[in-house]
Protein backbone atom coordinates (compact mmCIF):
# COMPACT_ATOMS: atom_id res chain seq x y z
CA UNK A 1 0.00 0.00 0.00
CA UNK A 2 3.05 2.51 1.09
CA UNK A 3 4.25 2.08 -2.09
CA UNK A 4 1.31 3.20 -4.60
CA UNK A 5 2.10 7.02 -5.40
CA UNK A 6 -0.64 9.06 -5.86
CA UNK A 7 -1.76 8.66 -9.03
CA UNK A 8 -2.33 4.96 -8.39
CA UNK A 9 -4.06 5.61 -5.48
CA UNK A 10 -6.56 8.14 -7.28
CA UNK A 11 -6.99 5.16 -9.01
CA UNK A 12 -7.67 2.50 -6.78
CA UNK A 13 -9.81 4.98 -4.86
CA UNK A 14 -11.37 5.44 -8.19
CA UNK A 15 -12.24 1.76 -8.97
CA UNK A 16 -13.14 0.98 -5.19
CA UNK A 17 -10.02 -1.03 -5.00
CA UNK A 18 -9.52 0.06 -1.56
CA UNK A 19 -11.02 3.39 0.45
CA UNK A 20 -10.23 6.24 2.04
CA UNK A 21 -10.51 5.12 5.39
CA UNK A 22 -8.54 2.38 4.80
CA UNK A 23 -5.69 3.55 3.45
CA UNK A 24 -5.63 6.42 6.22
CA UNK A 25 -5.60 4.08 8.90
CA UNK A 26 -2.95 2.33 7.12
CA UNK A 27 -0.90 5.46 6.48
CA UNK A 28 -1.52 6.38 10.04
CA UNK A 29 -0.26 3.10 11.84
CA UNK A 30 2.64 3.22 9.60
CA UNK A 31 3.31 6.71 10.88
CA UNK A 32 2.76 5.78 14.58
CA UNK A 33 4.90 2.52 14.28
CA UNK A 34 7.83 4.05 11.97
CA UNK A 35 8.20 7.84 13.01
CA UNK A 36 9.26 7.23 16.05
CA UNK A 37 12.96 6.21 14.03
CA UNK A 38 12.65 9.77 12.25
CA UNK A 39 10.52 12.13 14.12
CA UNK A 40 9.18 14.00 10.81
CA UNK A 41 5.88 14.16 12.46
CA UNK A 42 5.21 16.94 14.93
CA UNK A 43 1.85 16.31 14.98
CA UNK A 44 -0.77 13.07 13.80
CA UNK A 45 -4.30 14.59 13.57
CA UNK A 46 -5.39 11.12 13.33
CA UNK A 47 -9.25 12.30 14.47
CA UNK A 48 -9.46 13.88 12.03
CA UNK A 49 -7.65 12.54 9.46
CA UNK A 50 -10.63 9.25 9.73
CA UNK A 51 -13.27 12.49 9.47
CA UNK A 52 -12.00 13.18 6.30
CA UNK A 53 -11.32 10.10 5.03
CA UNK A 54 -14.90 8.99 5.96
CA UNK A 55 -16.28 12.41 4.23
CA UNK A 56 -14.29 11.71 1.20
CA UNK A 57 -15.29 7.57 0.82
CA UNK A 58 -18.59 9.63 0.89
CA UNK A 59 -17.92 11.74 -2.03
CA UNK A 60 -16.16 9.21 -3.87
CA UNK A 61 -19.36 7.02 -3.73
CA UNK A 62 -21.69 10.06 -4.95
CA UNK A 63 -19.47 10.23 -7.98
CA UNK A 64 -17.67 13.56 -9.14
CA UNK A 65 -15.29 13.30 -6.45
CA UNK A 66 -12.58 16.04 -6.99
CA UNK A 67 -8.76 15.36 -7.71
CA UNK A 68 -7.24 14.20 -4.69
CA UNK A 69 -10.53 12.86 -2.93
CA UNK A 70 -9.46 10.88 -0.09
CA UNK A 71 -5.40 10.72 -0.63
CA UNK A 72 -4.18 11.34 2.68
CA UNK A 73 -1.07 14.00 2.42
CA UNK A 74 0.85 15.75 5.45
CA UNK A 75 1.30 19.60 5.88
CA UNK A 76 4.31 21.30 6.76
CA UNK A 77 3.90 23.07 10.32
CA UNK A 78 4.13 26.14 8.70
CA UNK A 79 0.66 26.20 7.30
CA UNK A 80 -2.09 27.31 9.71
CA UNK A 81 -4.45 24.76 10.17
CA UNK A 82 -8.08 25.43 12.23
CA UNK A 83 -8.22 23.95 15.44
CA UNK A 84 -4.98 22.09 14.87
CA UNK A 85 -1.35 23.20 16.56
CA UNK A 86 0.90 25.34 13.69
CA UNK A 87 4.39 25.28 15.96
CA UNK A 88 6.23 26.85 12.97
CA UNK A 89 9.13 24.19 14.96
CA UNK A 90 9.09 26.78 17.31
CA UNK A 91 8.73 27.06 21.21
CA UNK A 92 7.49 30.29 20.76
CA UNK A 93 3.74 28.87 18.49
CA UNK A 94 4.23 25.82 20.63
CA UNK A 95 1.01 26.77 22.54
CA UNK A 96 -1.00 28.30 19.13
CA UNK A 97 -4.00 26.70 17.58
CA UNK A 98 -4.89 29.04 14.35
CA UNK A 99 -8.45 30.02 14.55
CA UNK A 100 -8.30 30.02 10.36
CA UNK A 101 -7.04 27.93 7.84
CA UNK A 102 -4.03 28.69 5.32
CA UNK A 103 -5.29 28.93 2.05
CA UNK A 104 -2.98 25.78 0.59
CA UNK A 105 -4.32 24.01 3.44
CA UNK A 106 -7.96 24.93 2.60
CA UNK A 107 -7.10 24.29 -1.37
CA UNK A 108 -6.26 20.57 -0.57
CA UNK A 109 -9.46 20.33 2.01
CA UNK A 110 -11.55 21.83 -0.46
CA UNK A 111 -10.26 19.02 -3.08
CA UNK A 112 -11.08 16.10 -0.60
CA UNK A 113 -6.95 15.41 0.37
CA UNK A 114 -7.27 13.77 3.73
CA UNK A 115 -4.48 15.59 6.12
CA UNK A 116 -2.65 13.07 8.76
CA UNK A 117 -0.44 15.31 10.35
CA UNK A 118 1.77 18.35 10.59
CA UNK A 119 5.56 17.83 9.67
CA UNK A 120 8.37 18.95 11.52
CA UNK A 121 10.89 21.34 9.81
CA UNK A 122 13.74 23.97 11.29
CA UNK A 123 12.72 26.75 13.44
CA UNK A 124 10.48 29.28 11.20
CA UNK A 125 12.36 27.56 8.31
CA UNK A 126 15.38 29.28 9.14
CA UNK A 127 17.76 26.04 8.91
CA UNK A 128 19.86 23.41 6.22
CA UNK A 129 19.83 20.93 8.60
CA UNK A 130 16.13 20.07 10.45
CA UNK A 131 18.43 20.69 13.49
CA UNK A 132 16.63 24.00 14.62
CA UNK A 133 13.30 22.26 15.21
CA UNK A 134 12.23 22.63 19.07
CA UNK A 135 10.75 19.14 18.58
CA UNK A 136 14.19 17.67 17.66
CA UNK A 137 15.82 16.82 14.39
CA UNK A 138 14.25 15.01 11.95
CA UNK A 139 16.77 11.77 10.97
CA UNK A 140 17.16 11.14 7.18
CA UNK A 141 15.48 7.68 6.26
CA UNK A 142 18.79 6.38 4.16
CA UNK A 143 21.04 7.31 6.87
CA UNK A 144 19.71 8.10 10.63
CA UNK A 145 23.14 9.14 11.34
CA UNK A 146 22.70 12.19 8.67
CA UNK A 147 20.57 15.33 8.29
CA UNK A 148 17.51 15.34 6.53
CA UNK A 149 18.45 18.48 5.19
CA UNK A 150 16.11 21.77 5.67
CA UNK A 151 13.80 23.30 6.68
CA UNK A 152 10.86 21.31 4.61
CA UNK A 153 12.85 18.08 6.25
CA UNK A 154 9.77 16.71 8.10
CA UNK A 155 8.09 16.76 4.85
CA UNK A 156 10.64 15.47 2.89
CA UNK A 157 11.35 12.30 5.37
CA UNK A 158 7.99 11.36 5.37
CA UNK A 159 7.62 10.78 1.96
CA UNK A 160 10.85 9.06 1.91
CA UNK A 161 9.95 6.56 4.48
CA UNK A 162 6.50 6.26 2.68
CA UNK A 163 4.91 7.32 5.93
CA UNK A 164 2.54 9.32 3.57
CA UNK A 165 2.52 9.92 -0.57
CA UNK A 166 2.41 13.20 -0.92
CA UNK A 167 3.36 16.53 1.18
CA UNK A 168 3.20 20.08 1.28
CA UNK A 169 6.52 22.25 1.68
CA UNK A 170 7.86 25.78 1.66
CA UNK A 171 11.13 27.40 0.01
CA UNK A 172 12.71 30.28 0.85
CA UNK A 173 16.16 29.54 -0.09
CA UNK A 174 16.28 25.62 -1.11
CA UNK A 175 13.59 24.21 1.69
CA UNK A 176 11.87 22.22 -0.29
CA UNK A 177 14.61 21.15 -3.26
CA UNK A 178 17.96 20.75 -0.77
CA UNK A 179 15.46 18.21 1.71
CA UNK A 180 14.15 16.68 -1.12
CA UNK A 181 17.47 15.85 -2.91
CA UNK A 182 19.30 14.35 0.61
CA UNK A 183 16.12 12.16 0.95
CA UNK A 184 15.64 11.06 -2.38
CA UNK A 185 12.04 12.49 -3.55
CA UNK A 186 11.00 14.79 -6.18
CA UNK A 187 9.88 18.76 -4.64
CA UNK A 188 8.89 21.85 -6.60
CA UNK A 189 9.21 25.51 -5.58
CA UNK A 190 7.35 27.04 -7.65
CA UNK A 191 7.29 31.07 -9.52
CA UNK A 192 6.86 33.32 -6.70
CA UNK A 193 3.02 34.32 -6.38
CA UNK A 194 2.28 30.84 -8.00
CA UNK A 195 1.17 29.54 -4.55
CA UNK A 196 -0.47 31.55 -1.98
CA UNK A 197 1.25 33.04 1.12
CA UNK A 198 -1.71 33.18 3.05
CA UNK A 199 -1.87 31.59 6.49
CA UNK A 200 1.91 30.46 5.84
CA UNK A 201 3.62 31.27 8.28
CA UNK A 202 6.47 34.14 6.87
CA UNK A 203 9.90 34.12 7.63
CA UNK A 204 11.10 36.25 4.18
CA UNK A 205 8.08 37.69 2.34
CA UNK A 206 10.10 38.49 -1.31
CA UNK A 207 11.15 34.52 -1.61
CA UNK A 208 8.60 32.53 0.71
CA UNK A 209 6.92 30.46 -1.83
CA UNK A 210 4.81 26.64 -1.20
CA UNK A 211 5.10 23.66 -3.21
CA UNK A 212 4.48 19.79 -3.58
CA UNK A 213 6.88 16.98 -2.41
CA UNK A 214 6.01 13.37 -3.45
CA UNK A 215 8.13 11.00 -5.05
CA UNK A 216 7.73 11.63 -8.85
CA UNK A 217 7.23 14.90 -10.95
CA UNK A 218 3.38 13.10 -11.85
CA UNK A 219 2.26 13.44 -8.07
CA UNK A 220 3.98 16.70 -7.51
CA UNK A 221 1.71 18.14 -10.50
CA UNK A 222 -1.31 16.63 -9.11
CA UNK A 223 -0.33 18.12 -5.93
CA UNK A 224 0.16 21.83 -7.44
CA UNK A 225 -2.81 21.72 -9.35
CA UNK A 226 -4.70 22.01 -6.41
CA UNK A 227 -2.15 24.17 -4.50
CA UNK A 228 -1.47 26.80 -7.17
CA UNK A 229 -3.86 29.61 -6.77
CA UNK A 230 -5.10 33.12 -7.15
CA UNK A 231 -5.54 34.60 -3.90
CA UNK A 232 -7.16 37.93 -3.11
CA UNK A 233 -5.41 37.57 0.19
CA UNK A 234 -1.85 37.58 -0.74
CA UNK A 235 -1.63 40.77 -2.27
CA UNK A 236 2.16 39.07 -3.80
CA UNK A 237 0.08 36.42 -5.43
CA UNK A 238 0.15 36.89 -9.00
CA UNK A 239 -3.00 37.04 -11.42
CA UNK A 240 -2.61 33.92 -13.76
CA UNK A 241 -5.06 31.15 -15.24
CA UNK A 242 -3.51 27.99 -13.45
CA UNK A 243 -2.85 25.79 -16.25
CA UNK A 244 -3.05 21.22 -15.37
CA UNK A 245 0.27 20.54 -14.70
CA UNK A 246 -0.62 16.82 -15.46
CA UNK A 247 -1.55 17.84 -19.46
CA UNK A 248 2.16 17.76 -20.80
CA UNK A 249 3.65 15.30 -18.71
CA UNK A 250 4.25 12.93 -21.93
CA UNK A 251 5.61 15.61 -24.53
CA UNK A 252 8.46 14.28 -26.19
CA UNK A 253 11.82 16.20 -25.17
CA UNK A 254 13.15 16.20 -28.30
CA UNK A 255 14.96 19.63 -29.42
CA UNK A 256 14.29 20.52 -25.51
CA UNK A 257 17.75 23.33 -24.66
CA UNK A 258 18.96 22.78 -21.57
CA UNK A 259 21.16 25.01 -20.16
CA UNK A 260 24.14 24.22 -17.54
CA UNK A 261 25.49 26.76 -16.01
CA UNK A 262 29.56 26.40 -15.71
CA UNK A 263 29.36 28.24 -12.18
CA UNK A 264 27.61 25.04 -10.47
CA UNK A 265 30.09 22.44 -11.53
CA UNK A 266 33.05 24.39 -9.69
CA UNK A 267 35.17 23.94 -6.20
CA UNK A 268 32.76 22.42 -3.39
CA UNK A 269 30.63 20.11 -5.55
CA UNK A 270 31.31 16.56 -4.23
CA UNK A 271 32.78 14.45 -7.15
CA UNK A 272 29.92 11.51 -6.61
CA UNK A 273 27.41 14.00 -7.01
CA UNK A 274 29.09 15.96 -10.07
CA UNK A 275 29.12 12.49 -11.50
CA UNK A 276 25.57 11.59 -10.84
CA UNK A 277 24.26 15.25 -12.13
CA UNK A 278 26.86 14.59 -15.32
CA UNK A 279 25.00 11.23 -15.87
CA UNK A 280 21.47 12.35 -15.98
CA UNK A 281 22.53 14.98 -18.42
CA UNK A 282 23.79 12.22 -20.68
CA UNK A 283 20.15 10.78 -20.09
CA UNK A 284 18.09 13.81 -21.42
CA UNK A 285 20.60 13.87 -24.40
CA UNK A 286 19.44 10.45 -25.17
CA UNK A 287 16.08 11.73 -24.84
CA UNK A 288 16.32 14.33 -27.74
CA UNK A 289 17.43 17.07 -25.38
CA UNK A 290 20.33 19.51 -26.19
CA UNK A 291 23.01 20.58 -23.68
CA UNK A 292 24.00 24.27 -23.99
CA UNK A 293 26.75 25.72 -21.50
CA UNK A 294 25.90 28.63 -20.23
CA UNK A 295 27.09 31.47 -17.48
CA UNK A 296 25.02 32.77 -14.42
CA UNK A 297 28.11 35.10 -13.42
CA UNK A 298 26.60 36.50 -10.12
CA UNK A 299 25.68 33.37 -9.21
CA UNK A 300 28.88 33.93 -5.58
CA UNK A 301 27.05 37.26 -4.80
CA UNK A 302 23.56 35.09 -4.26
CA UNK A 303 24.64 33.61 -0.98
CA UNK A 304 25.86 37.08 0.63
CA UNK A 305 22.79 38.44 -0.85
CA UNK A 306 20.27 36.05 0.70
CA UNK A 307 21.83 36.64 3.93
CA UNK A 308 21.43 40.01 4.17
CA UNK A 309 17.56 40.24 2.99
CA UNK A 310 16.35 36.92 4.54
CA UNK A 311 17.33 38.23 8.08
CA UNK A 312 15.80 41.71 7.08
CA UNK A 313 12.42 40.56 6.32
CA UNK A 314 12.77 37.96 9.00
CA UNK A 315 14.18 40.31 11.83
CA UNK A 316 10.51 42.25 10.38
CA UNK A 317 8.50 39.30 10.38
CA UNK A 318 9.19 37.86 13.58
CA UNK A 319 8.73 40.65 15.72
CA UNK A 320 4.97 40.02 15.26
CA UNK A 321 5.59 37.66 18.40
CA UNK A 322 5.70 39.23 21.15
CA UNK A 323 3.74 37.94 23.81
CA UNK A 324 0.93 39.96 23.64
CA UNK A 325 -2.32 38.30 21.26
CA UNK A 326 -0.76 34.77 20.87
CA UNK A 327 2.07 32.13 21.37
CA UNK A 328 4.28 31.85 24.17
CA UNK A 329 4.55 34.86 26.66
CA UNK A 330 7.49 34.68 29.74
CA UNK A 331 6.46 34.34 33.15
CA UNK A 332 5.55 37.52 35.71
CA UNK A 333 7.11 40.26 33.33
CA UNK A 334 7.84 43.38 35.43
CA UNK A 335 7.12 45.63 32.82
CA UNK A 336 6.31 45.92 28.65
CA UNK A 337 9.76 45.84 27.76
CA UNK A 338 10.84 42.92 30.07
CA UNK A 339 7.95 41.26 28.80
CA UNK A 340 8.95 41.49 24.89
CA UNK A 341 12.29 41.00 25.86
CA UNK A 342 12.11 37.88 27.96
CA UNK A 343 8.77 36.30 25.54
CA UNK A 344 11.31 36.54 22.51
CA UNK A 345 14.54 35.25 24.19
CA UNK A 346 12.58 32.15 25.74
CA UNK A 347 10.57 31.56 22.03
CA UNK A 348 13.05 31.78 19.89
CA UNK A 349 15.90 29.26 20.01
CA UNK A 350 19.38 30.13 19.08
CA UNK A 351 19.71 30.28 14.95
CA UNK A 352 16.00 32.46 15.14
CA UNK A 353 17.63 34.80 17.35
CA UNK A 354 21.10 34.90 15.40
CA UNK A 355 18.71 35.92 11.80
CA UNK A 356 17.01 38.67 14.23
CA UNK A 357 20.13 40.48 14.93
CA UNK A 358 22.15 40.29 11.56
CA UNK A 359 18.79 41.31 10.01
CA UNK A 360 17.80 44.21 12.78
CA UNK A 361 21.51 45.30 11.63
CA UNK A 362 21.38 45.04 8.18
CA UNK A 363 18.00 47.48 8.41
CA UNK A 364 19.74 49.64 11.21
CA UNK A 365 20.26 53.10 10.61
CA UNK A 366 23.86 54.09 8.91
CA UNK A 367 23.84 50.65 7.28
CA UNK A 368 20.21 50.00 5.18
CA UNK A 369 21.95 50.94 1.66
CA UNK A 370 24.85 49.36 2.47
CA UNK A 371 23.56 46.40 3.22
CA UNK A 372 19.92 46.31 2.52
CA UNK A 373 19.29 48.74 -0.29
CA UNK A 374 22.99 46.73 -1.93
CA UNK A 375 21.65 43.27 -1.46
CA UNK A 376 18.63 44.40 -3.33
CA UNK A 377 20.28 45.61 -6.32
CA UNK A 378 22.20 42.95 -6.56
CA UNK A 379 19.65 40.87 -6.56
CA UNK A 380 18.75 42.31 -10.23
CA UNK A 381 21.96 41.41 -11.27
CA UNK A 382 21.16 37.79 -10.44
CA UNK A 383 17.93 37.83 -11.87
CA UNK A 384 19.48 39.80 -15.13
CA UNK A 385 21.45 36.68 -15.25
CA UNK A 386 18.87 34.14 -15.93
CA UNK A 387 17.19 36.35 -18.33
CA UNK A 388 19.62 36.23 -20.16
CA UNK A 389 20.45 32.63 -20.06
CA UNK A 390 16.61 31.49 -21.01
CA UNK A 391 16.92 33.56 -24.09
CA UNK A 392 18.82 30.95 -25.07
CA UNK A 393 17.81 27.76 -23.42
CA UNK A 394 14.34 26.17 -22.21
CA UNK A 395 15.76 24.46 -18.86
CA UNK A 396 18.47 25.04 -16.65
CA UNK A 397 19.62 22.04 -14.59
CA UNK A 398 22.69 21.41 -12.43
CA UNK A 399 23.17 20.00 -9.16
CA UNK A 400 20.10 20.66 -6.11
CA UNK A 401 23.19 21.17 -3.41
CA UNK A 402 26.98 20.26 -3.13
CA UNK A 403 27.11 16.95 -1.68
CA UNK A 404 25.01 13.93 -0.09
CA UNK A 405 23.35 14.39 3.50
CA UNK A 406 26.01 15.27 5.92
CA UNK A 407 25.91 13.69 9.58
CA UNK A 408 24.27 15.94 12.45
CA UNK A 409 26.68 18.20 14.37
CA UNK A 410 28.74 18.43 11.31
CA UNK A 411 28.17 21.94 10.84
CA UNK A 412 27.10 23.35 13.83
CA UNK A 413 29.69 25.26 14.79
CA UNK A 414 29.80 27.61 11.80
CA UNK A 415 26.93 29.69 9.97
CA UNK A 416 28.72 30.19 6.85
CA UNK A 417 29.57 26.49 6.04
CA UNK A 418 25.69 25.34 6.78
CA UNK A 419 24.47 28.79 4.65
CA UNK A 420 26.71 27.63 1.50
CA UNK A 421 24.48 24.30 1.04
CA UNK A 422 22.16 26.27 -0.22
CA UNK A 423 24.65 28.00 -2.94
CA UNK A 424 22.65 26.52 -6.20
CA UNK A 425 19.25 26.97 -4.95
CA UNK A 426 19.58 30.48 -3.33
CA UNK A 427 19.46 32.27 -6.55
CA UNK A 428 16.53 31.25 -7.82
CA UNK A 429 14.58 32.44 -5.12
CA UNK A 430 15.97 35.77 -5.22
CA UNK A 431 15.16 35.57 -9.06
CA UNK A 432 11.75 34.49 -8.01
CA UNK A 433 12.09 31.62 -10.19
CA UNK A 434 10.94 27.87 -10.33
CA UNK A 435 13.15 25.47 -9.09
CA UNK A 436 12.38 21.74 -8.62
CA UNK A 437 14.96 18.91 -7.19
CA UNK A 438 14.66 15.01 -8.61
CA UNK A 439 16.33 11.98 -7.45
CA UNK A 440 19.27 10.82 -9.91
CA UNK A 441 22.02 8.90 -8.78
CA UNK A 442 23.04 7.70 -5.27
CA UNK A 443 26.81 8.41 -3.50
CA UNK A 444 27.43 6.30 -0.50
CA UNK A 445 23.68 4.96 -0.32
CA UNK A 446 22.80 8.61 0.30
CA UNK A 447 20.54 10.63 -2.58
CA UNK A 448 21.59 12.72 -5.03
CA UNK A 449 19.57 15.75 -6.28
CA UNK A 450 19.19 16.98 -9.98
CA UNK A 451 17.92 20.41 -9.91
CA UNK A 452 15.92 21.91 -12.71
CA UNK A 453 15.01 25.57 -12.91
CA UNK A 454 12.32 27.00 -14.83
CA UNK A 455 11.29 30.12 -16.81
CA UNK A 456 8.80 32.61 -14.92
CA UNK A 457 5.39 30.14 -14.87
CA UNK A 458 7.35 27.68 -16.67
CA UNK A 459 6.90 24.71 -14.11
CA UNK A 460 4.70 22.07 -16.50
CA UNK A 461 7.51 22.13 -19.19
CA UNK A 462 10.22 21.63 -15.41
CA UNK A 463 7.28 18.67 -14.37
CA UNK A 464 7.51 17.33 -18.37
CA UNK A 465 11.04 17.42 -18.45
CA UNK A 466 11.40 15.91 -15.20
CA UNK A 467 8.48 13.33 -15.24
CA UNK A 468 10.09 12.28 -19.42
CA UNK A 469 13.74 11.45 -17.10
CA UNK A 470 11.98 9.13 -14.81
CA UNK A 471 10.29 7.11 -17.24
CA UNK A 472 13.55 6.04 -18.22
CA UNK A 473 15.50 5.99 -15.15
CA UNK A 474 14.53 4.34 -11.64
CA UNK A 475 16.33 6.49 -9.04
CA UNK A 476 12.87 7.97 -7.24
CA UNK A 477 11.66 4.46 -6.85
CA UNK A 478 14.64 3.04 -4.57
CA UNK A 479 13.87 3.06 -0.96
CA UNK A 480 15.68 3.61 2.19
CA UNK A 481 16.90 0.17 3.55
CA UNK A 482 14.10 -1.18 5.97
CA UNK A 483 11.70 0.80 3.65
CA UNK A 484 10.22 -2.12 1.79
CA UNK A 485 9.99 -1.05 -2.09
CA UNK B 1 35.41 40.05 12.41
CA UNK B 2 34.07 40.48 15.65
CA UNK B 3 31.57 43.23 16.64
CA UNK B 4 31.37 44.84 19.79
CA UNK B 5 29.97 44.22 22.74
CA UNK B 6 27.98 47.37 22.51
CA UNK B 7 26.38 46.85 19.19
CA UNK B 8 25.31 43.35 20.31
CA UNK B 9 23.71 45.21 23.27
CA UNK B 10 21.93 47.66 21.15
CA UNK B 11 20.65 45.51 18.12
CA UNK B 12 19.31 43.21 21.22
CA UNK B 13 17.30 46.47 22.31
CA UNK B 14 16.20 47.34 19.14
CA UNK B 15 14.93 43.64 18.34
CA UNK B 16 13.41 43.42 21.93
CA UNK B 17 15.47 39.97 22.93
CA UNK B 18 17.21 39.68 26.11
CA UNK B 19 20.57 38.36 25.77
CA UNK B 20 22.51 37.14 28.62
CA UNK B 21 25.63 38.21 29.27
CA UNK B 22 27.42 34.83 28.97
CA UNK B 23 25.99 34.72 25.36
CA UNK B 24 27.65 38.06 23.81
CA UNK B 25 31.16 36.62 22.81
CA UNK B 26 29.68 33.74 20.83
CA UNK B 27 26.93 36.04 19.41
CA UNK B 28 29.49 38.73 18.54
CA UNK B 29 31.61 35.95 16.64
CA UNK B 30 28.79 34.00 14.60
CA UNK B 31 27.60 37.94 13.41
CA UNK B 32 30.66 38.63 12.45
CA UNK B 33 31.48 35.60 10.32
CA UNK B 34 27.90 36.41 8.82
CA UNK B 35 28.96 40.00 8.17
CA UNK B 36 32.40 39.35 6.70
CA UNK B 37 30.20 36.71 4.11
CA UNK B 38 28.10 39.52 3.42
CA UNK B 39 30.11 42.09 2.44
CA UNK B 40 31.40 40.45 -0.45
CA UNK B 41 28.03 42.31 -1.53
CA UNK B 42 29.95 45.92 -1.62
CA UNK B 43 32.38 44.62 -4.24
CA UNK B 44 29.52 44.20 -6.76
CA UNK B 45 29.33 46.90 -9.40
CA UNK B 46 25.31 47.96 -9.59
CA UNK B 47 25.63 51.14 -10.54
CA UNK B 48 22.21 52.33 -12.39
CA UNK B 49 20.16 49.48 -10.79
CA UNK B 50 17.42 49.86 -8.64
CA UNK B 51 16.44 48.07 -5.70
CA UNK B 52 12.77 46.49 -6.49
CA UNK B 53 11.42 44.38 -3.64
CA UNK B 54 9.38 42.06 -5.94
CA UNK B 55 11.50 39.25 -6.80
CA UNK B 56 9.06 39.68 -10.36
CA UNK B 57 9.49 43.11 -10.59
CA UNK B 58 5.39 43.57 -9.87
CA UNK B 59 3.47 46.59 -8.45
CA UNK B 60 1.75 45.88 -5.44
CA UNK B 61 -1.97 45.93 -6.27
CA UNK B 62 -4.47 47.43 -5.15
CA UNK B 63 -7.84 47.15 -3.41
CA UNK B 64 -11.19 49.05 -3.46
CA UNK B 65 -11.39 50.68 0.16
CA UNK B 66 -14.11 49.26 1.78
CA UNK B 67 -14.85 46.60 4.85
CA UNK B 68 -14.79 43.06 3.70
CA UNK B 69 -13.62 40.93 6.83
CA UNK B 70 -16.12 40.05 9.49
CA UNK B 71 -15.44 40.64 13.34
CA UNK B 72 -13.05 37.58 14.65
CA UNK B 73 -12.46 39.43 17.78
CA UNK B 74 -13.65 36.12 19.91
CA UNK B 75 -11.66 33.51 17.99
CA UNK B 76 -8.64 35.69 18.39
CA UNK B 77 -8.64 36.36 21.46
CA UNK B 78 -9.38 32.75 22.69
CA UNK B 79 -5.98 32.17 21.71
CA UNK B 80 -4.65 35.37 23.39
CA UNK B 81 -2.26 34.56 26.90
CA UNK B 82 -4.46 37.20 28.74
CA UNK B 83 -7.64 39.48 28.02
CA UNK B 84 -10.30 41.30 29.57
CA UNK B 85 -13.76 42.93 28.06
CA UNK B 86 -11.80 42.52 24.87
CA UNK B 87 -8.79 44.05 25.27
CA UNK B 88 -5.33 42.35 25.48
CA UNK B 89 -3.56 42.90 28.73
CA UNK B 90 -0.12 43.88 29.16
CA UNK B 91 1.80 45.35 32.07
CA UNK B 92 1.21 48.53 33.04
CA UNK B 93 2.74 50.89 30.96
CA UNK B 94 1.68 54.18 32.55
CA UNK B 95 1.33 55.08 36.46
Amino acid sequence: MHNYTITELIDGLKNRVFSSTEITQYFLARIKTLDPAFNSIITLTEAQALEAANAADQRLAEGNAPELCGVPVVHKDIFCTQGIRTSCGSKMLDNFVPPYDATVVANFRDNGAVMLGKSNMDEFAMGSSNETSFYGPVKNPWSTDSVPGGSSGGSAAAVAARLAPGATATDTGGSIRQPAALCGVTGLKPTYGRVSRWGMIAFASSLDQGGPMARTAEDCALLLNCMASYDDKDSTCIDRPVPNYSANLGDSLKGLRIGIPKEYFSEGLNTGTEQAVRNSLAEYEKLGAELVEISLPNTGLSVPAYYVIAPAEASANLSRFDGVRYGHRCDNPKDLEDLYRRTRAEGFGDEVQRRILIGTYCLSAGYYDAYYGKAQQVRQLIRQDFIQAFEKVDLIMGPTCPSPAFEFGAKGNDPVAMYLEDIYTISTNLAGLPGMSLPCGMVDNKPVGLQIIGNYFDEARMLNAAHQFQQVTDWHQLAPAGIEA
Amino acid sequence: MSIEKQTIENLATLARLAIDDKRVEEISQRLGSVLELVDQLQAADTSGLNDSDHPLSETQRLREDKVTETDHRGAFQAIAPDTEDGLYLVPKVID
